[in-house]
């Protein structure tokens, strides 16, 4: 995968397989400790016991329309070339928790990548479930629950193309804004490099 | 930064009312992105976001976008799925973002088939 917010959408997707109605997604940045982390929740139907141990293996997989399960295994490998690994705790009936690091500075590491259009792909293609995104920079955030979408003034149809479209550019704006930092500092930058 | 405030919400509600207000009629046609690993490795997102701009653009209500699951036939993903009501579905293969955008003017706008894009032909 060449961003890391495929990956996102793949495991997302993989929840959404799972029967969730409810995901959160976490992507967290840190400058200061070098590291990135994402994870993704969901109150799937989660993994069952016998399978736990092997989620890395491409050739395992609980579907039954082909033979392999790739996306945990390309995400373990993507993690780990880049000094980082993925955990995923499961409980069956409840859930599951994958989450993934990665050096953020590393040379392997891809790139974040077109967060906002993940993000419109699950909400148009699921309306019925909720998402919740947190995004957070070196302690700034930025937050889109599509439970707010759907509740406030009178709400927001989102299995509406034009919508998702908009709430997309929004999005991509604010993810924009906060990449960009409004308090770029030079000497923080550089300190624990 | 903030969460999606009331009034960002309202700015998107007023550009799409409009829209919203014709949407009360029934769905005619059907748009599904198979999305599994191998689809989304292969460029789904990209055809799903052209399809998003595209659909939205042509202010057509009664058409609707869905994501779905791998269809199975890996190697000739992204795959996409026409499925007007009263028709069989069509299943278009190696879509990108330019073949959607055709697939959008010329099969759900003219209600021509592509042939040249469709899987199995």
């Amino acid at each position: 995968m060449r961003e890391l917010s495929l990956h996102i959408l793949d495991i997302a997707e993989n929840g959404i397989a799972a029967g969730a109605d409810h995901l959160l997604i976490r992507v967290e940045e840190s400058g200061a400790s070098d590291r990135l982390m994402l994870s993704v929740e969901d109150n799937g139907r989660g993994i069952p016991p016998e399978k736990i141990n092997h989620i890395e293996d491409p050739f395992v997989t609980t579907r039954k329309n082909r033979r392999v399960g790739l996306g945990l295994s390309l995400l373990a490998t993507a993690a780990k070339r880049c000094e980082g690994d993925i955990t995923v705790e499961a409980r069956p009936g409840k859930g599951t928790r994958v989450a993934a690091s990665f050096r953020r500075s590393h040379v392997d590491r891809a790139p974040l990548g077109d967060m906002a259009a993940t993000l419109a792909v699950l909400i148009l293609g699921n309306p019925h479930i909720d998402f919740r995104y947190t995004h957070r920079v070196d302690g700034r955030e930025f937050i889109l629950d599509t439970r707010d979408l759907k509740t406030e003034p009178g709400g927001l149809s989102l299995d509406d193309p034009m919508v998702v479209h908009r709430v997309s550019q929004f999005v991509r704006r604010a993810l924009e804004e906060l990449a960009a930092g409004p308090n770029l500092s030079p000497s923080m930058e550089g300190t624990d490099a | 930064m903030p969460k999606l405030t009331v009034e960002d919400l309202k700015h998107i509600k007023a550009k799409t009312a409009t829209a919203m207000a014709l949407r009360l009629g029934e769905t005619r046609a059907t748009i599904t992105v198979h999305m599994g690993t191998c689809g989304i490795a292969a460029g789904a997102r990209e055809v799903m976001k052209a399809l998003l701009g595209e659909v939205a653009a042509a202010e057509r209500p009664d058409v609707r976008v869905l994501a779905a699951g791998c269809l199975g036939t890996c190697a000739s993903e992204p795959n996409v799925t026409v499925a007007f009501k009263g028709s069989e579905p069509v299943v278009y293969q190696k879509m990108d973002p330019a073949k959607i955008r055709q697939v959008v003017q010329r099969h759900i706008l003219n209600g021509e088939v592509l042939n040249e894009f469709v899987l199995g032909k």
